[in-house]
C-alpha cells in the first residue's frame, strides 16, 4: 500500500494525479503540490538521513528552508545535488532522492558506531588530540576525519544546467508571501506603486496554507489565493514565486534567487535559476518566523517534529505525521496543533505544557498534563514512547514539540544591525539600524499573530509608499482574529539526563553548551565556534535560540546581554552556478578579436589569449613539425624580406586640445615638448611612486592632435590614469581623449622589403621614401584609391617598419591587400611568438620586464626620466634606495654553451657562490630562440649589470633544470647600431 | 551600492572604478624643497576615516567623469557627489 | 592542564566534569610592562612568544570584543611561503617552520594540515614570473615544485583543462602550504599565554594613548587607565582608528574582504587551489566545506560586510577552473576589514613615539603570518630591534624607496 498516511480530504494537493519518485530506490508515490518530505511521510518514511558527527537516524524536524535533519541527494549523474532539502523540493514525475552520510544502507549505518564513542567526542575534543606523531595529522587523523565529516557528495563532473540573471527595479520589494506580505503588496499594488512580491515557496502564502485561520470569513489558504490572483491582474505588481531574497545588500539592492526549473523532470532548454539583482526603493520584509523546538533527552528521534511543521503536513499537504501523536509545549501556539491533528482523526494522547497553566483553547478529550516537560524517548529509528519528568511513559509514534516562534529578523542584520529582545515574545525582533529603506512587517517584526500580522503589513507598506509619494489606497482592511500566543522562556528539560539536542544537524547539545561554558568559552562566538553550533547547512535557525538561552543561564546573565551571532548573507545556501551565471567555460570572459582574426583562422593561425584579446600566435604552415619551425620562418622571413603583423590590441588614444603637448610632457617622463608635427616619439610613462609603468610612442599628427600608443595590457589602465590627470590634476588643461584601440586595425609591415610592399597600397601621391618618410616619421594618408589611413615608421622588430592603420572595418581588406602585394616578396604573416622573439633580439623591455616593479633606472632608462619638468612619477623616482648604483639592470644573456637552453625566471648566481637568496644577482625576464643567431638568448635583470658585460654567471633553476653559465651582454643582440631600421 | 551620479542619476558601482581618497587632487608642487617628502605623504600616507570619506570613483563603463564621492566608510552612506574636475578647480588646480 | 588523548578518555569516562577554563578572565591591572593592543591571531601570538621565548610575562593582551574575533576568526585559512621578495620570503618561511612545530609547541591541536597549495597559471608570462617565484623559494631554503598541464590533469582531474577561457597551462605547488583551523590558533595562543601568566583581557576597547614629551606611557581604556612601559599596537582592519589616537597617519587603508564557504560535502579538494586568470582561492575545511575568496571589494570601509558585484566575481573565477561545483551551495559569506598597505606587505616596526610599537598592513595575507608576526613583534618588544627576517618591514620604507611590492602594483592599496 502506498500513502497509507495521506489524510482522507483535504489539503492543497492534486489527488487527481499521480507523482511516481523514488528515494533510496524505493518507488513511492505523492501528489502535484506536494514537496518531497510530505511524500515521503505519506509513505510512512520517516527515516530520512543521519546527523553529521554521529550518524544519528534522523527524520523530518520541519516543513520548511531551516530543516537541519532531512537532507538528501536529489538526481543523479552530473545533475546531482547534495543537501537538498526535502521539505522544500517540490515533488516531481521520476524524481530520485537517497538519503546520505552513512557507510552502508540509511538503516544500517557503521558509522553509527561513532554514537557509542559520545562520551570522548564532547565539543571541541579534537582540539586536545591527534597531535602526536606530528606526521599522523596528514596521513592519518585528519583523511579519516574529513572521510566520514562532510554530508553529501558532488557528482564531480560539471554543472550541466544553465543559470542566468536578471535585475529588476521596483518602488516597494515585498520579501514573503504570507498574511502580512500579502496585505502589503495589495496595500502598495492598489496605491500604484511597482511592487515585486516574492516568496520562496513555490504556493504563496505562507502560514496560511498551513493554518486553518480564517480571513474575511474564508479559510486563510482561500483567502491568500484570491490575493494572489488580485496582484497577478495588477500590471504594476510581480509576483516571484520560488524565489528567495537572500540578500540585503547596501543602497537598497537585494539579491534575490529564483528556481526556475527545479520543480520539473527537466529544464526543457529554460535556464535552471535565475538570480536576480533587485534594486528597490524600499523594502517590506514580511519573512514570518521560524518555530523552535524545545531540547530534551533524545529529542531528535524521526517522528519528533516542530509543531508547526505538524500542521503544515497535515492541513496543506493531508498528510498525517503519525496516528498517535503528543503534543509538547511551553506556548499557546502548540495547543493548536493538538487540535489540528485531533480533527484530522489523528490520536493526541497528551499536551505536555511546561507551564502550569489552563489550557488556552478546550480540547475535549485530550489529556492536559500541566508544568511538566518530556524527559526522554525511545525509538531508535522512529519515536516509540516518551517518558515525562513525573516518569510516565506514553507510547507514541510521533511527537510534536513547540518552543515559540523566532521573528526571521535575518535580512535585518545583513548591514550588521543587531536584533533586539522582546521579553513578551521570548524572542528576537528586528532592532537597532535596518538597512536603509526596509521596513519590517508581521510576525518577521514579532507580529505573531494574524490579524495583527495582516494590519501591520497593510500599514508598513502604507508608510513606505507613501515616502515615496503614492497616496495609500482606501480598500478595506482584511478582517480575522488574533489566535493566543502566550509563551514561556523554557529551553530545555533540565531533569532530562541523556543527551539533548540543540542542533540536530551538527550534533550539538546542551551538555556541549555547557562544556563550552566550563572551558571558557562564553562569549556567543566562542560557543558557536568551539561546539560548531549553528554553522550547519541550516545556519542554526531552529537552534541557535534555545542554545544562547542556555548559555545565558549558565553566565547568569540575560539573553540580550549574551548576544547573537552575526546573520550573513545568504539566508538560505545559493549554488555556485546561479551566483557565476553564464560566465563560465569559454564565456567566462568575453573574447576581443582582432580585424584580421578570421584572416588569421583561415590561413592557419594558432591562437593565444593576451588579456582578453585572442592573437595570432604563430601561423603553421603544412609539413612544419612544431610551432618552433613555424616561429623559426616567421622571424628569419621578416628578417630577410617582410612579415606582417596584427598590432591591433596595442592601446590607441587619440589626443586633441590646445594643451596636448603640454600634456604629454606631463605624462611622459621624457620630453614631449619639442615634439614635431609629422614625428613619432619613444615615451616612458611613470607611476606617481616613481615605478616604470608603460611604454609606447606617441605620434603628432597635427598642431593639436596626437596619437598615443600604449600596450595591450596596459590600455584600459593607461587611459584612466590620463583621465585622471586630465580632470583630476590638471583640469583647466585643454585636452581631450578618446580611446581608439577598437576604432583602427593596426598592421606591423616590418622587414627589408616593407616600404617596397607599402609602395604597393599606398597611393602614390604620399611619398614614402627614406628622405621624405624617415624613421619615426608619420602620417595621415590614404590607401588603396582613397582608403584614409595612418603611417608610422616605427620598428619593434628592428628591421625598417611601418605600422599602417585603417578604420577597423577595412582590418580584414587590409590584411588581405597587404598579403597580395607582399606575394612577390614571399611575406609572411607572424604571430606574437615572433614578435616576441624580434623584440628580444633587439632588447625591447615588454611585460616581463615592465612587470611594476623595476624602475627606469632598473631598465636602462634613468637618464630619460626629465628633472628638469613636472611630470608624473620623477620626484619619487629619485628615493635614495631607488636609484642605488648596484641596482639591477636590463642586460642580454647567453649561454656559454651555445646549445643550453636559457629559461626565464632562473636566478643569477656569481661563480663560486652558494646557490641562496643572499647571494641574488638578479633574475632571467625574457629568453628565446634566436634563428637568427642560432642560440638561446636572453634578457634579464643583473646587479650592476650595466658594467658587467662580458662577465660570466650562473642562470640557476633550482625548480627544474639545475643550472647553466651564461654571459652577460649587451641586450642588443641583433643590428645594434639600429642601421637596419633608418634604412 | 548606487552611486548617484551628477549628470547622468543613480548608477550601479560596479560601473565605476575605485582609486582612493580625493586627497590624491592635491598634488604637491614638484619644486618644492620639501617635494620628496611632500610626495611621499601625498603619495602613501592615508587619513583613513571611519565615518565620512571624500574619495575617486571612476565612471570607466559610463561617460569617463571623475567623481568625488561623499561616502561613509561605517555605513556606505553616500552624502555628496561632485565631478572631480570641479572639486580640483575649487582646490585651485588648472594648468 | 596538559591535553590528551589519556585525558579526553579520563574526562569521557568521567562525564567531562573535569575540563578547567582555557583562559582566566582577570581585571586589567594598572601597570603593565607591555601591553597589546588587540586580542587576535598577532597580537595573542605575540604575547604567546613574548612570554615563552623572551620571559615577559608581566603583558596585558587588552580586546574590545571576544579574543580571536579580529581576523583570525575570519579567513580562509590558507598558510603558505610561497613569496618572492627578499623582503617578504625569509619571514613567511619563518612562519612556516612555526606552524610546523606549533601544535606540539602549545598543546593545542589546531589542524595544520600541509595539504599543498598550487598556484595554477595559464600564459607564458604568468609561468615566466612562477618560475623566478619558485626559484626565489628554494633559493631561500623553501619548497616550491613546477607542474605542466599533464601532471595538474592526473593530480587534480576535476579542473577544467578542456573548456577554459584562458587555459591552464601548469601551476607552482608549494607541498609544504595547507590550511589551519583559524580560531584553534587564536585559542591555542591564549592558552599558552595565559597559562604563562599573560592577562587577557576581552571587552577592554582603548580609548586614547597617554603620551607626554614623544613617549608613550599607558592607554586609556573601557575599563580604566593602563600604564606600560611599551605599547603594541596589532589591530589589523582597525589601524588606522587606532593610531589615529596616536595622531599618526598610516600608509595604509582599510577596505573589506568577503570570504565563503559552502555546504559541507564529503572530501572534493585535496589541498588549495588558486585561479591565475581571475581572482579566486579555495580548500575544503575538515568538516567539508569549501571555503574560498577572493577580491577584497575595492572602496574603503569599516563596514565588515560587501556586496554583490564581488560575490559573483568570485564565484565565475571557482566556476572558471571547477565547473563541478555549480550544484554545490553558497552557505555564507562574511566581510572582514583588511588593512592594506601601500606596497601590499607589512610592518613591524617602532613608531616616532617612544615605547609605541607598531604592527600592521597585512593586507589580506595576514593568517599564514600570525607565529612569525608574533614571534618578530616579541622580538622587536623584547630587544629593541628587528627580527632578523622582518628587517625591512619599516614604516619609512616609502621614503627610502626600499618597496616590498610583490604584485609590482604601486601605491594604490586596493590592487594589492
Amino acid at each position: 500500500m502506498t500513502q497509507q498516511y495521506r489524510i482522507k480530504g483535504g489539503g492543497q494537493i492534486d489527488r487527481s494525479t499521480d507523482i511516481a519518485f523514488t528515494f533510496n530506490g524505493k518507488a513511492m508515490k505523492g501528489h502535484p503540490g506536494d514537496t518531497l518530505a510530505s511524500a515521503l511521510l505519506a509513505n510512512g518514511q520517516r527515516l530520512v538521513g543521519r546527523s553529521f558527527k554521529y550518524h544519528r537516524p534522523r527524520g523530518i524536524l520541519t516543513a520548511g528552508s531551516e530543516e537541519p535533519n532531512a537532507l538528501v541527494q536529489l538526481r543523479s549523474g552530473a545533475h546531482q545535488e547534495p543537501n537538498t532539502r526535502a521539505t522544500t523540493v517540490e515533488l516531481f514525475e521520476g524524481l530520485a532522492a537517497t538519503s546520505q552520510n552513512h557507510r552502508g544502507s540509511l538503516e544500517f549505518d557503521l558509522m553509527a558506531a561513532t554514537d557509542l564513542l559520545s562520551p570522548f567526542l564532547a565539543a571541541g575534543f579534537y582540539y586536545k588530540t591527534f597531535m602526536w606523531p606530528r606526521a599522523f595529522w596528514e596521513k592519518l587523523y585528519e583523511p579519516v576525519i574529513r572521510a566520514s565529516a562532510g554530508l553529501g557528495r558532488l557528482s564531480m563532473q560539471e554543472d550541466p544546467d544553465r543559470y542566468d540573471k536578471g535585475f529588476v527595479h521596483c518602488d516597494l520589494l515585498v520579501i514573503g508571501a504570507g498574511p502580512a506580505g500579502l496585505a502589503a503588496a495589495l496595500a502598495a499594488g492598489r496605491a500604484g506603486a511597482r511592487v515585486i512580491l516574492a516568496d520562496e515557496d513555490f504556493t504563496p502564502g505562507g502560514r496560511l496554507n498551513a493554518e486553518t485561520l480564517s480571513i474575511d470569513d474564508m479559510p486563510g489558504a482561500d483567502w491568500a489565493t484570491q490575493a494572489v490572483a488580485q496582484l497577478t491582474a495588477m500590471d504594476n505588481v510581480r509576483l516571484m514565486i520560488r524565489s528567495t531574497v537572500y540578500g540585503a545588500y547596501d543602497h537598497g539592492v537585494y539579491g534575490l534567487l529564483e528556481r526556475c526549473t527545479d520543480h520539473l523532470p527537466d529544464p526543457g532548454g529554460k535556464p535552471r535559476q535565475i538570480l536576480w539583482r533587485v534594486y528597490s526603493r524600499r523594502a517590506v520584509l514580511a519573512a514570518g518566523s521560524t518555530e523552535r523546538p524545545i531540547a530534551f533527552g533524545n529529542n531528535d528521534r524521526p517522528g519528533i517534529m516542530l509543531a508547526g511543521a505538524m500542521r503544515t503536513y497535515v492541513n496543506r499537504f493531508a498528510v498525517a505525521p503519525g496516528q498517535r501523536i503528543a503534543v509538547f509545549t511551553n506556548n499557546d501556539d502548540g495547543w493548536r496543533t493538538a487540535a489540528d491533528l485531533s480533527a484530522a482523526g489523528i490520536d493526541v494522547p497528551a499536551v505536555i505544557d511546561s507551564r502550569d497553566a489552563l489550557p488556552p483553547i478546550d480540547l475535549p478529550g485530550i489529556r492536559h498534563v500541566r508544568g511538566a516537560g518530556v524527559v526522554d524517548t525511545v525509538g531508535r529509528k522512529g519515536v516509540r514512547s516518551i517518558t515525562l519528568t513525573d516518569g510516565q511513559m506514553i507510547p507514541v509514534d510521533g511527537l510534536a514539540v513547540s518552543g515559540g516562534w523566532n521573528p526571521n529578523v535575518h535580512l535585518t542584520c545583513h548591514q550588521r544591525g543587531r536584533p533586539a529582545w522582546r521579553d513578551d515574545i521570548n524572542a528576537f525582533v528586528p532592532g537597532g539600524t535596518l538597512p536603509p529603506g526596509m521596513a519590517v512587517a508581521g510576525a518577521a517584526n514579532g507580529a505573531l499573530t494574524l490579524a495583527a500580522a495582516l494590519a501591520e503589513g497593510r500599514a508598513t507598506a502604507n508608510a513606505q509608499i507613501k515616502e515615496l509619494g503614492f497616496k495609500p489606497s482606501r480598500a478595506a482592511a482584511p478582517r480575522a482574529e488574533d489566535e493566543p500566543r502566550e509563551s514561556a522562556p523554557f529551553w530545555y528539560v533540565r531533569e532530562s539526563t541523556k543527551r539533548a539536542w540543540l542542533d540536530q544537524q551538527n550534533d550539538v547539545t546542551v551538555k556541549d553548551v555547557k562544556l563550552s561554558y566550563q572551558e571558557g568559552f562564553r562569549a556567543v562566538e566562542h560557543l558557536k565556534r568551539y561546539t560548531t553550533l549553528g554553522m550547519a547547512t541550516d545556519q542554526g535557525k531552529t537552534a541557535n535560540i534555545p542554545a544562547l538561552a542556555i548559555m545565558a543561564e549558565c553566565t547568569g546573565k540575560t539573553i540580550p546581554e549574551t548576544g547573537t551571532t552575526i546573520f550573513r548573507p545568504p539566508y538560505t545556501p545559493v549554488p555556485m552556478g546561479a551566483l557565476a551565471g553564464r560566465a563560465r567555460g569559454r564565456d567566462f570572459r568575453p573574447f576581443r578579436l582582432t580585424p584580421s582574426h578570421d584572416w588569421a583562422k583561415a590561413n592557419g593561425a594558432t591562437f593565444v589569449e593576451a588579456g582578453n584579446w585572442l592573437r595570432a600566435q604563430w601561423y603553421a604552415r603544412p609539413g612544419e613539425q612544431g610551432w618552433r619551425d613555424s616561429v623559426d620562418r616567421e622571424v628569419l622571413m621578416t628578417r630577410k624580406s617582410v612579415g606582417i603583423c596584427d598590432v591591433t590590441t596595442l592601446g590607441k588614444i587619440d589626443i586633441q586640445g590646445r594643451d596636448a603637448g603640454a600634456f604629454l610632457n606631463k605624462v611622459y617622463c621624457n620630453g614631449f615638448a619639442t615634439l614635431a608635427v609629422g614625428k613619432v616619439r619613444y615615451g616612458l610613462m611613470l607611476r606617481e611612486d616613481g615605478i616604470a609603468y608603460d611604454d609606447g610612442t606617441t605620434a603628432r599628427l597635427a598642431d593639436n592632435h596626437y596619437v598615443m600608443t600604449t600596450t595591450t595590457a596596459n590600455a584600459v589602465l593607461v587611459f584612466r590614469r590620463l583621465e585622471f590627470a586630465r580632470q583630476c590634476l590638471w583640469p583647466d588643461m585643454d585636452v581631450h581623449l578618446i580611446s581608439t584601440t577598437d576604432g583602427w586595425a593596426q598592421f606591423a609591415v616590418a622587414g627589408p622589403n616593407a616600404r617596397a610592399l607599402l609602395r604597393k597600397v599606398v597611393d602614390s601621391d604620399h611619398d614614402i621614401s627614406n628622405a621624405a618618410f624617415p624613421f619615426m616619421g608619420c602620417a595621415e594618408i590614404t590607401v588603396c584609391g582613397g582608403t584614409p589611413a595612418r603611417l608610422f615608421r616605427i620598428s619593434f622588430s628592428g628591421e625598417l617598419a611601418f605600422e599602417i592603420a585603417v578604420p577597423a572595418r577595412f582590418g580584414h581588406s587590409m590584411m588581405d591587400v597587404l598579403m597580395e602585394a607582399g606575394r612577390e616578396f614571399d611575406a609572411v604573416p607572424y604571430g606574437t611568438e615572433a614578435l616576441g622573439v624580434m623584440r628580444i633580439e633587439k632588447g625591447h623591455a615588454a611585460g616581463n620586464e615592465l612587470n611594476g616593479q623595476t624602475t627606469a633606472h632598473n631598465l636602462g632608462m634613468g637618464r630619460m626620466v626629465s628633472q628638469k619638468k613636472d611630470c608624473i612619477g620623477n620626484v619619487l623616482s629619485q628615493r635614495p634606495e631607488m636609484i642605488r648604483d648596484d641596482a639591477v639592470k636590463l642586460v642580454g644573456l647567453r649561454p656559454v654553451n651555445r646549445a643550453d637552453k636559457l629559461i626565464a625566471g632562473s636566478h643569477f648566481i656569481n661563480r663560486g657562490d652558494d646557490a641562496t637568496m643572499d647571494n641574488d644577482q638578479g633574475w632571467m625576464t625574457s629568453v628565446a630562440y634566436s634563428p637568427s643567431l642560432g642560440h638561446s638568448i636572453g634578457l634579464g635583470f643583473v646587479k650592476s649589470g650595466d658594467t658587467r658585460q662580458g662577465e660570466i654567471i650562473r642562470a640557476v633553476n633550482p625548480l627544474k633544470t639545475g643550472e647553466i653559465e651564461v654571459e652577460i651582454v649587451s641586450a642588443h643582440f641583433i643590428d645594434p647600431e639600429g642601421e637596419r631600421l633608418r634604412a | 551600492m548606487i552611486i548617484p551620479h551628477p549628470l547622468l542619476g543613480p548608477r550601479d558601482a560596479a560601473e565605476f572604478v575605485y582609486l582612493g581618497d580625493a586627497a590624491l587632487i592635491d598634488r604637491p608642487d614638484w619644486q618644492a624643497e620639501d617635494a620628496l617628502a611632500a610626495f611621499h605623504d601625498y603619495g602613501y600616507l592615508r587619513d583613513n576615516p571611519a565615518g565620512p570619506h571624500k574619495e575617486l570613483w571612476y565612471h570607466e563603463q559610463g561617460d569617463r567623469s571623475w567623481l568625488v564621492v561623499t561616502r561613509d566608510t561605517t555605513t556606505h552612506e553616500i552624502t555628496a557627489v561632485e565631478l572631480a574636475r570641479d572639486v580640483a578647480r575649487s582646490r585651485g588646480r588648472s594648468a | 592542564m596538559r591535553y590528551s588523548a589519556f585525558r579526553i578518555l579520563r574526562e569521557g569516562l568521567t562525564g567531562n566534569k573535569g575540563w578547567k577554563p582555557v583562559w582566566r578572565e582577570p581585571d586589567p591591572k594598572p601597570e603593565y610592562d607591555i601591553v597589546i593592543i588587540g586580542g587576535g591571531g598577532h597580537g595573542l601570538a605575540t604575547a604567546y612568544y613574548l612570554a615563552k621565548e623572551f620571559g615577559l610575562t608581566n603583558v596585558a593582551v587588552l580586546e574590545k570584543g571576544w579574543l580571536g574575533s579580529g581576523n583570525i576568526g575570519r579567513n580562509t585559512t590558507i598558510i603558505r611561503s610561497n613569496y618572492l621578495l627578499p623582503g617578504n620570503e625569509p619571514f613567511y618561511e619563518l612562519s612556516l617552520k612555526l606552524w610546523e612545530g606549533l601544535e606540539q609547541d602549545f598543546n593545542y591541536n589546531a589542524m595544520v594540515s600541509q595539504r599543498s597549495i598550487l598556484n595554477l597559471f595559464h600564459s607564458d608570462a604568468q609561468r615566466d614570473a612562477y618560475v623566478r617565484r619558485g626559484n626565489a623559494m628554494i633559493l631561500a631554503g623553501a619548497d616550491a615544485e613546477l607542474a605542466d598541464a599533464d601532471q595538474l590533469r592526473a593530480e587534480l582531474p576535476f579542473l577544467d583543462f578542456d573548456n577554459a577561457r584562458f587555459p591552464i597551462k601548469g601551476g607552482l605547488f608549494q607541498r609544504r602550504g595547507g590550511t589551519v583551523r583559524h580560531d584553534a590558533v587564536a585559542w591555542g595562543y591564549a592558552r599558552g599565554a595565559d597559562s604563562r601568566g599573560v592577562d587577557i583581557i576581552q571587552n577592554c576597547e582603548v580609548t586614547g594613548f597617554d603620551i607626554e614629551n614623544g613617549t608613550c606611557a599607558g592607554v586609556q581604556t573601557s575599563r580604566g587607565a593602563i600604564r606600560a612601559r611599551k605599547v603594541a599596537v596589532c589591530v589589523a582592519g582597525s589601524s588606522g582608528r587606532v593610531m589615529a589616537q596616536a595622531g599618526m597617519r598610516l600608509p595604509i587603508e582599510s577596505h573589506v574582504l568577503q570570504a565563503f564557504v559552502t555546504e559541507g560535502l564529503k572530501p572534493v579538494l585535496p589541498g588549495v587551489v588558486t585561479f591565475g586568470a581571475g581572482h579566486f582561492y579555495v580548500s575544503q575545511s575538515d568538516k567539508g566545506g569549501l571555503v574560498f575568496g577572493g577580491d577584497i571589494d575595492g572602496y574603503n570601509t569599516y563596514a565588515q560586510r560587501g556586496n554583490l558585484p564581488v560575490v559573483e566575481d568570485v564565484a565565475e573565477g571557482g566556476m572558471a577552473i571547477m565547473p563541478m561545483i555549480g550544484r554545490a551551495r553558497l552557505l555564507r559569506s562574511w566581510g572582514g576589514v583588511m588593512d592594506m598597505s601601500m606596497d601590499g606587505s607589512p610592518f613591524i616596526d617602532k613608531t616616532h613615539i617612544n615605547g609605541l610599537y607598531f604592527n600592521g598592513g597585512w593586507c589580506y595575507g595576514g593568517f599564514k603570518a600570525t607565529p612569525a608576526s608574533g614571534f618578530c613583534y616579541a622580538h622587536l618588544l623584547a630587544r629593541d630591534e628587528p627580527h632578523p627576517t622582518a628587517t625591512q618591514m619599516r614604516l619609512d620604507r616609502f621614503m627610502t624607496g626600499n618597496l616590498i611590492d610583490e604584485k609590482g602594483q604601486g601605491n594604490q592599496p586596493n590592487l594589492h
